[in-house]
């Protein structure tokens, strides 16, 4: 039987004024196991806790219920006082008698009554409380951040300058990302590639970081401080080690017509490529599917010239394993396939682009050396319309590969590609389609007004219905100005799409093998949209940049430095203490079924074959369910799926929350 | 038979701990007036509540139950609350062939930001319990009130 | 039940989906036919102001060639929109354009059956 002492508090006269304390307390000297009451003005000051203390110490105590404000206020304050006094901080409950009923009801009789029950309920929970002891595992002082775009380059190296080991996985064969495609970034126009590529320098340079570039995230076991990874090291047939990056071999590879994806296919590379002058690491990848020599073993020219030797035509894929105590998922993000849209005619002509092919034509090392030409013809064009919100904002089912969101980023570089166009070249017409102009952020406005205001950029309120490509090699455009309730026929000579972003298609399968969970549209969630915004619900997973959601890079960045604080904050621990309240299975009662593993959303449940003792002394191996307490988070959905009744939730045990309910209907 | 005017029932609630318990705390801190017929219980996930802690209310004379847990979506635990749904649109089913009435249970979403929603669907799912007065059915007799 | 029901239990489009960015507009070939343009159908029926509309000869210009139907990316259906009006229109008139009795008379082997039935469809009460 426990010895328990129960308080009420008066809150002043939050509670006093419509719960009789005094009633309340005598009343509970009646109940079984109740060895003291009392009540006190303010529980929660010192003097109060004091109180408790002392008649812990006094009555000796087996369990302590407070009468008083809601748990989530003062609980932590109440078992820490317990906990002081020598007793366990989950012996103590809370009776919430203030904001469920103090606060609630007027008439002073109800109320009193209903805080007896209350605290009865509390009273019968804490008879079947048992001491609980959190866990405590180690943390591996390494991170890892998969992706080695501008988000996960943030991350990794906020983190190497707290001074934790960090590795960057890229799937690319140099990190950058995105930005380094881009060719200025708005609102201040300062180039994109003088701003990163000196931190990709500092990412190389760094000792504590390392680089797996061409390398991608192959299973994920583990929980928070302790995963184990394996990262598929894919074969680049050639020696990142002894690879100098003169770049001699190719322009002697003789497989040049190899469309350069980092230039949107608008050049040409070779079958062994360094994708650009900056890249980090600088080595050559051989492309396999492309490589005269891996595919029919004619060829060898590349490591005949190679004065390293780092060509290695029979390298294989190699399987990294590193343990990590945190990992941050930065997977980045596409823009959608605009094939699908008939309408803009992308499929049919070259002078219909997407933004980031746009980026690529107006970048000084781009394909045209930075001067603004049609793909078709390479003349100069003079009428230039840019369509927002292509498959961005659609309804459901979204056939043609649309997204229901707002990509966010489009109406500003939208601007800014207008207002460099009208910089270069100030005779270009330019046409802006925009159905709503969204510009908020610091100077994001200012910026779209300069277009339209100091440049004379032309923002139409419609949207484009029909690009159509003519005999001449221009496009007719067909739009509507809803303004001016007119349909417009603009003779164009190129039409740049403001595509949909989506998250990178890699982001499912590693949210899976993370058990990271992922909205609709495959970005991952945050463990709460205000006030956990880098975190994962998935303990030791955090997030940063586009793969959590479309945003900028000043935004990526900012979230990038956010995640690498929190995964900081993680690894300067050398234990983790977890939340005791967790999932516990009775082996004896377990038969294996497997319900609780299927509906647990962290993966904390596993099975084992353990050996048991059967009543005729023989011995039976049988598979029973194990909880990893360092990965539970207590949710307790296993308990009700549990068959058998095997698994309970220690802190919430059926029994308790049984003893809870006969309480209260009593 | 006795007019039910003076009929109090006993509702027991059970609340999540992330939103709806957090939004009963907001009723409270905002003075919203529910009926003290109204007992919460705190559960960590409404996917904690096992259909027998509701059958056991019921037997030991409850009048109506009410679970409450976070928006659809926006589980502490990711996935509770599908749970909830899925189990208690089964038992409520049940109860109703055994004569509990489906107006004497309830799953009901509330974020830690509806103070205001819990009042008010306290307050109609007590006015609704009250009407229906109180219930007979799967009631231990061995629990039977005294009064 | 008021026109405007009416007009959305025809069609079965909800007309407060559309975020008015006027594509059906940008993609309508009888534009300039039209004295109401696809995009303002849309928003006279979402406000309620529907007798210009029946009263007007925009009505009839439309082709039903479904490009706004195929483009938006609401998934609002413009064109389903005008059709609705158009058979409110009739229905109001009380007019039988084409009587089931009729129907025979106009088969003939040039002209496809589906557009008979499409025209039994929308000149019938």
């Amino acid at each position: 039987m426990q010895r328990i002492g129960v308080f009420v508090c008066h809150c002043g006269t939050n509670i006093a004024a419509t719960v009789d304390v005094k009633a309340v307390a005598e009343e509970l000297k009646n109940e079984p196991g109740v060895v003291f009451t009392a009540d006190y003005q303010y529980m929660c000051s010192e003097a109060g806790q004091n109180l408790i203390q002392d008649t812990i110490r006094n009555e000796r105590l087996t369990g302590v219920v407070v009468c008083s404000c809601s748990p989530r206020m003062h609980e932590a304050t109440f078992r820490k006082a317990a906990a002081k006094a020598g007793l366990n901080s989950y012996m103590v409950e809370v009776a919430n008698i203030r904001e469920q009923c103090s606060w609630i009801h007027k008439d002073k009789v109800s109320g009193t009554e209903k805080a007896i029950i209350l605290a009865r309920a509390a009273i019968a929970k804490v008879q079947l409380n048992a001491p609980l002891t959190p866990g405590q595992t180690p943390v591996t002082k390494r991170a890892l951040v998969i992706g080695g775009g501008i988000a996960g380059i943030q991350c990794a190296l906020d983190i190497a300058d707290a001074g934790y080991e960090v590795d960057i996985v890229e799937k690319k064969s140099t990190i950058g990302g995105k930005m380094t495609q881009i060719d200025k970034t708005f609102p201040t126009l300062d180039c994109a590639s003088c701003i990163l590529t000196p931190k990709m320098v500092e990412v190389a340079q760094n000792e504590k970081i390392h680089i797996y570039s061409y390398s991608e995230v192959e299973a994920v076991t583990g929980f928070v401080g302790n995963f184990d990874v394996k990262i598929r090291k894919k074969a680049r047939y050639v020696d990142e080690t002894k690879c100098t990056g003169c770049g001699e071999c190719t322009t002697k590879c003789p497989m040049k017509k190899i469309p350069n994806e980092f230039n949107m296919g608008f050049d040409n590379r070779s079958a062994i490529y360094i994708p650009f002058a900056q890249a980090v690491p600088k080595v050559a990848t051989i492309d396999p599917d492309h490589c005269n020599m891996l595919k029919n073993g004619k060829c060898g020219v590349c490591a005949k010239i190679c004065t390293a030797n780092a060509i290695d035509y029979k390298q294989q894929d190699q399987i990294i394993e590193e343990k990590y105590g945190a990992i941050v998922a930065a997977t980045g993000y596409n823009h959608i396939d605009v094939s699908k849209y008939d309408e803009f005619a992308y499929n049919q002509s070259k002078d219909v682009v997407t933004s980031l092919e746009f980026e690529r034509l107006m970048n000084a090392a781009g394909p045209t050396g930075g001067h603004l030409k049609r793909p078709s013809d390479g003349r100069d064009p003079k009428t230039i319309v840019f369509v927002q919100c292509v498959g961005s904002r659609e309804a459901p089912p979204c056939a043609k590969g649309g997204k229901e969101y707002c990509s966010k980023i489009c109406c500003m570089y939208t601007a800014k590609h207008a207002i460099l166009v009208k910089d270069h070249y100030p005779d270009t017409n330019v046409y802006v389609f925009y159905i709503d102009v969204r510009t908020p952020g610091k100077l994001f406005d200012e910026f779209y007004r300069r277009a339209v205001e100091q440049y004379g950029v032309h923002y139409i309120k419609g949207m484009v219905g029909k690009v159509a490509p003519q005999g001449d090699g221009t496009l007719m455009v067909q739009a509507s100005d809803l303004i001016a309730n007119d349909q417009l026929h603009i003779k164009a000579d190129m039409v740049v799409l403001a595509a949909a972003i989506e998250p990178d298609k890699s982001a499912r399968h590693l949210a899976t093998m993370l058990t990271a969970s992922m909205d609709t549209n495959d970005f991952f969630t945050e463990a709460h949209a205000k006030l956990r915004p880098v975190e994962s619900p998935t303990a030791g997973v955090f997030l940063a940049g586009v793969a959590q959601g479309p945003k900028d890079i000043p935004e990526t960045v900012v979230q990038a430095g956010a995640a690498a604080s929190k995964v900081i904050g993680l690894l300067s621990k050398d234990q983790l203490t977890g939340n005791p309240c967790v999932a516990n299975p009775d082996e004896l009662m377990c038969n294996g079924c497997s319900s609780c593993e299927k509906v647990c959303p962290y993966g904390a449940i596993t099975y084992a074959d353990k050996e048991f003792r059967q009543p005729d002394r023989t011995v039976a191996i049988r598979r029973v369910a194990q909880v990893n307490p360092a990965v539970c988070q207590g949710c307790g959905a296993c308990t009700v799926a549990c068959p058998s009744g095997a698994m309970d939730l220690k802190g919430f045990t059926n029994k308790q929350i049984m003893a809870e309910v006969d309480a209260i209907c009593r | 038979m006795s007019v039910n005017t003076e009929f109090k029932p006993l509702i027991v609630a059970f609340c999540c701990n992330w939103c709806s318990y957090a939004g009963a705390d907001l009723a409270g801190t905002n003075r919203l007036q529910y009926p003290a017929d109204v007992k919460i219980i705190r559960v960590p996930c409404s996917c904690r509540v096992n259909p027998m802690f509701v059958l056991r209310a019921f037997q030991r004379g409850a009048d109506g139950v009410i679970l409450c847990g976070c928006h659809p979506g926006d589980c502490h635990y990711t996935s509770g609350n599908y749970f909830t749904r899925r189990r208690m649109a089964l038992l409520f089913s049940m109860l109703d062939y055994m004569g509990i009435e489906k107006e004497r249970t309830r799953v009901e979403w509330v974020s830690a930001a509806e103070g205001a929603k819990f009042a008010k669907t306290m307050n109609e799912f007590v006015e609704t319990v009250t009407k229906l007065g109180e219930n007979r059915r799967l009631e231990d007799l061995r629990c039977k009130k005294q009064s | 039940m008021d026109k405007k029901e009416e007009i959305e239990l025809i069609s079965g489009v909800n007309v407060l989906k559309c975020m008015r960015c006027g594509k059906c507009s940008g993609t309508c070939p009888s534009y300039d036919e039209m004295e109401y343009h696809p995009h303002q159908f849309v928003y006279m029926v979402e406000t309620g102001n529907i007798d210009p509309l029946i009263n007007s000869e925009s009505l009839y210009r439309c082709l039903s060639c479904f490009a706004c139907v195929e483009r938006c990316p609401r998934g609002v259906e413009p064109a389903k929109v005008i059709e609705a009006v158009r058979l409110s229109a009739i229905r109001q008139k009380g007019a039988n354009h084409l009587k089931a009795e009729q129907v025979p008379e106009l088969i003939d082997d040039d002209v496809p059956q589906q557009l008979l039935v499409s025209a039994f469809r929308k000149y019938s009460k």
